[in-house]
């Protein structure tokens, strides 16, 4: 019941995660901002609306959008219950989660390269770059989860650490959301992988791979977005959460404190640095498989 | 009854060889009965198969046949089941292919007969290697099988390209050859040949037989840095031929390695060690070769590298799991490794068949020539689709039953081993699988997304057609089998427990396999739950979907330019623009390359960008050993003189010499 909930408002709430984005760096730059629901009205418009499509276009162009919403939905059922729910999912379920995100982006891609536009085919190339240097970052983040907490599923994983776990593998839980940040960033194309503010040159990865959909479709795909956002963070927000320990409400109490202030802090990555040259983010990504790395060193050095 | 059928079905290809062999000119003749026999051969081997798999292994005994210490014997255990069942289902469905495919080889006045004797020889090899049991008999079928395919690459003899690679071909194999020759010789100094009784001599040799084992197997699964023949040989076979080489024939070294290394005794960690190194080494080097290829059959090739990387891989977690007394990390890697050899062997040969498709459609397997295929030739290209979807792993198809079964053997590993035992080389396969699995997708996405979408890059695919009913069944029937054991991928893990059971066993570390398999059934079984969710729920948004859109306006307009008034094809994203960000980034190891000619002057008129990547292994380590070798043994060419009397005299000395030594 307390993992429904938390799913259900996973899927209210993930386009309020990126209001809160948007205002963090309105306040920055001394403005006042976007309102914070302004991603629903957005949504609602796009629903409203016919759609044009490209004739160059096959029946990926059109099936892509809503498979790449429900592999996102059925992430956010995996993950949302587990901080809650010990018995939730199977061994390996992170596994299948990842092998889903990877089947909604082996989709995107396509549907950006049936368009035959050059710019769709940029992004495109960009998306799988991304995809392939960050998988190992996130994989071996949960390589150090299942050695620490002994767990094979998420919500064993996240049963599995306590207080006591925190305390003698600490460092290495810490570097695991270092580097699941890191990725975050990546697979959500947020500064400093890729400008989500413009749609042309400055954003050369997410927004424009979707430059030829419009209308209802557009619609799925911009929630879609903001729920993988929601994904990624909770799986950071819930890490952090097990060092509390307590019950269920309690961590339903704590976890929209959480999503906030991961939501604060993507602004303000956004708002203090800038993007990185195309040819540098590769870097940043084998840095998060580093730290990743790394943390599975302390792992097994302080749990024998 | 089980090894009755199986001879019937042997002496079936004996047949289908034989027969078109000794009717040459009578290509007609061939045409029919050359896939017939082939298709009635493997129907009977597979009704053997299913046999032994429902009522347990069979062994004939041994029949001696005169040749020194050879015999007729064959049997039947899970493990040659395994590897026969993808022979007998592929070589069928290819065969079928061959039907249509090899339709415009024979207007050009091609002759058949030789093709399909080689075709049935092909079969026939693979399935006497799988149940051959006696090395003499094993070595038979092993070079019946290399010397088919080798006629088979060079069917196109009339290419110099093609000639060539056959010739690398049949060199590679035959250095394998002579690996696995020194092998049994060590396993059969005991004096028999037969399995039963093989044997080392002594437990020190061990080391030298497992070595002999990778370098004579591994050549011809093509393991790094033994794989240099399957870029050559893949792309130059006809398209069926080379569904059938990259799909099964590899997997036969897999077999051998893992049939012979059973008669050495309990591993040592080193063994596993070494196959999960190399099983790594070729998955990332096999991707990305992959990747930088804009050829479709070639790039296949590497692929194909890539995917006995995890198959090796997978062994190496098994191996390393008896090595560490892991149990579920040892029936977990063997798993893995045993799923992907089945899975692999569907969807890489459906690929390779819709490659061939392709080319008999439009004329050129070059990417950058393509595109646009989807709307033209539907069935064709999500058949391709779906291979390429299986191929990266990813759910609901059938390439993702394998990997994450390899992915649980790896982080079983880290959660259960004692120290840093299996935990190093468990977060080892999964960087390395989880690095493969991202590149598989670019390199994927790239062949479907170049090949079949977008607009036509040049007249011939522009004007391509939906290929003969005979090329499409097959792609059907292996897109199916791809969804089914995607789905059924629990199903899988019971076909291959007794063979996993079989080799802890013979390694001397038996494993309660009853209890891991169902682990890994009910894991597989939440994830099938998991794809008809998401396929389920996907049907119903699309169709919540259309309902939306049936009351507006939907229009069709060209794909935005950004403004541009005239668009042209050309201008499309291509395959080496795709790839560049990752062949960049991996350039030094890669050696990408890259042809520059630039617009210069006022009124520029020519211009242009071409990017090449050789393999680096070819062009740094066996080019020059060759040349080197080429220069050393030059001198013996005095005994290369043409004389024949002197040549005869030779043989006589060599004789007198061999009975001076015997009776002496």
């Amino acid at each position: 019941m307390p993992g429904l909930i938390l799913f259900l408002s996973g899927l209210l709430l993930a386009p309020l995660l990126l209001g809160v984005t948007v205002r963090t760096k309105a306040a920055f730059a001394g403005r006042r901002g976007a309102p914070l629901f302004q991603q629903y009205h957005d949504l609602v418009k796009l629903l409203r609306r016919g759609q044009v499509m490209s004739g160059t276009t096959t029946f990926l162009f059109r099936v892509a959008p809503s498979l790449a919403l429900v592999v996102t939905v059925s992430a956010a059922a995996l993950v949302a219950p587990s901080i809650v729910s010990p018995g939730w999912g199977f061994p390996g379920d992170f596994v299948f989660l990842l092998c889903l995100l990877g089947l909604a982006r082996f989709f995107t891609v396509s549907s950006a390269l049936d368009t035959g536009s050059s710019f769709e085919g940029m992004g495109a190339s960009r998306e799988v770059l991304y995809s392939a240097l960050s998988e190992p970052a996130l994989l071996i983040g949960f390589g150090v989860l299942v050695r620490v907490s002994g767990e094979m599923s998420l919500g064993g994983m996240y049963g599995g650490l306590g207080s006591g776990e925190w305390l003698s593998a600490g460092t290495a839980l810490c570097l695991v959301a270092v580097s699941f940040f890191i990725v975050l960033l990546a697979e959500n194309s947020r500064i400093p992988f890729d400008d989500p503010n413009t749609h042309l040159e400055l954003t050369m990865v997410h927004e424009v791979m979707v430059l030829d959909n419009s209308g209802p479709d557009f619609a799925l795909i911009t929630y879609g977005a903001a729920l993988k956002l929601w994904v990624f963070a909770s799986l950071i927000v819930n890490l952090f959460l097990t060092a509390l320990g307590g019950s269920s409400f309690q961590y339903i109490a704590w976890f929209p404190a959480g999503m906030l202030l991961v939501g604060v802090l993507v602004g303000t990555v956004e708002s203090v640095m800038a993007r990185l040259s195309l040819l540098k983010t590769p870097h940043l990504l084998a840095g998060a498989g580093a730290i990743s790395v790394l943390a599975f060193i302390l792992s097994t050095r302080f749990l024998q | 009854m089980t090894i009755t059928l199986l001879f019937i079905s042997l002496c079936t290809f004996l047949a289908g060889g034989l027969v078109p062999a000794f009717l040459r000119g009578n290509s007609r003749f061939s045409r029919v009965f050359g896939p017939v026999a082939n298709v009635a051969g493997c129907a009977v081997g597979l009704l053997g198969v299913v046999l032994s798999m429902l009522y347990g292994p069979a062994e004939s005994g041994s029949i001696h046949w005169g040749a020194p210490s050879g015999s007729m014997a064959v049997g039947i255990d899970p493990l040659s089941a395994l590897f026969a069942l993808p022979v007998l289902v592929i070589s069928a469905l290819c065969a079928l292919h061959g039907c249509g495919y090899m339709k415009p080889y024979a207007a050009k006045g091609k002759d058949m007969s030789r093709f399909w004797a080689f075709y049935n020889f092909l079969t026939g090899g693979m399935l006497l290697v799988t149940v051959a049991r006696n090395a003499l008999l094993f070595l038979l079928g092993w070079e019946v099988m290399a010397l088919a395919s080798f006629f088979l690459v060079l069917f196109d003899a009339g290419r110099e390209p093609v000639r060539r690679a056959a010739w690398i071909y049949l060199v590679a194999t035959h250095l394998g050859t002579a690996c696995i020759l020194l092998l049994f010789s060590m396993l059969g100094s005991g004096g028999s040949l037969d399995f039963t009784g093989l044997s080392l001599p002594d437990r020190s040799w061990a080391g030298a037989a497992f070595v002999l084992a990778l370098v004579g197997f591994g050549t011809k699964a093509g393991f790094v840095p033994f794989h240099v023949w399957l870029p050559e040989a893949h792309p130059s076979a006809p398209s069926n031929v080379s569904a059938v080489m990259s799909g099964v024939m590899i997997k036969t070294g897999i077999y051998g390695l893992l049939r012979f290394i059973l008669f050495m005794g309990p591993p040592p960690a080193w063994w596993g060690w070494t196959l999960l190194g190399v099983g790594l080494l070729s998955g990332v080097a096999g991707v990305l070769m992959a990747l930088s290829q804009h050829e479709l059959k070639r790039m296949l090739a590497y692929s194909s590298v890539e995917n006995i990387g995890i198959i090796g891989m997978g062994l190496g977690l098994g191996l390393l799991g008896i090595s560490y007394g892991i149990p579920a990390m040892a029936f977990l890697g063997f798993a893995g490794a045993f799923l992907h050899v089945l899975n692999h062997s569907v969807f890489k040969s459906l690929l390779f068949l819709a490659a061939g498709a392709i080319q008999n459609a439009t004329g050129t397997r070059e990417l950058d020539q393509l595109g646009g295929l989807l709307k033209r030739m539907p069935v064709t290209g999500a058949a391709f689709l779906a291979g390429s979807v299986a191929i990266c792993g990813l759910p609901p198809l059938n390439g993702f039953v394998g990997e994450l079964t390899a992915y649980l053997a790896a982080f079983t590993g880290i959660q259960n081993g004692a120290g840093t035992q299996g935990a190093l080389p468990g977060i080892i396969a999964i960087g390395g699988l989880a690095l493969m699995g991202g590149l598989a997708l670019a390199c994927f996405t790239k062949a479907f997304g170049i090949a079949f979408l977008g607009e036509p890059r040049s007249p011939g695919a522009g004007s391509a057609r939906e290929s003969h009913f005979s090329m499409r069944f097959p792609l059907v029937a292996l897109s199916l089998l791809c969804l089914l054991m995607g789905l059924g991928g629990w199903l899988l893990v019971g076909l291959v427990e007794p063979v996993v059971g079989m080799l802890t066993t013979g390694f001397g570390f038996p494993v309660a396999t009853g209890v891991h398999a169902s682990h890994a059934e009910s894991t597989l079984r939440y994830a099938s739950i998991g794809s008809v969710s998401v396929i389920a729920a996907v049907l119903l948004l699309l169709f919540v979907r259309s309902r939306l859109l049936a009351r507006r306006s939907v229009t069709t307009a060209p794909t935005w330019g950004c403004g541009y008034g005239s668009p042209e094809p050309s201008m499309q994203y291509t395959a080496s623009s795709f790839a560049d960000p990752l062949t960049g980034l991996f350039g030094p190891a890669l050696g990408t390359g890259r042809n520059l000619a630039s617009p210069g002057g006022l009124f520029p008129d020519r211009a242009g960008f071409s990017s090449d990547t050789p393999d680096a292994c070819t062009d740094r380590f066996y080019i020059p050993l060759f040349t080197g070798m080429e220069r050393l043994f030059k001198r013996l060419r005095v005994i290369q003189h043409g004389r024949i009397n002197l040549y005869v005299l030779s043989i006589v000395v060599a004789l007198a010499a061999l009975l001076a030594w015997k009776l002496g």
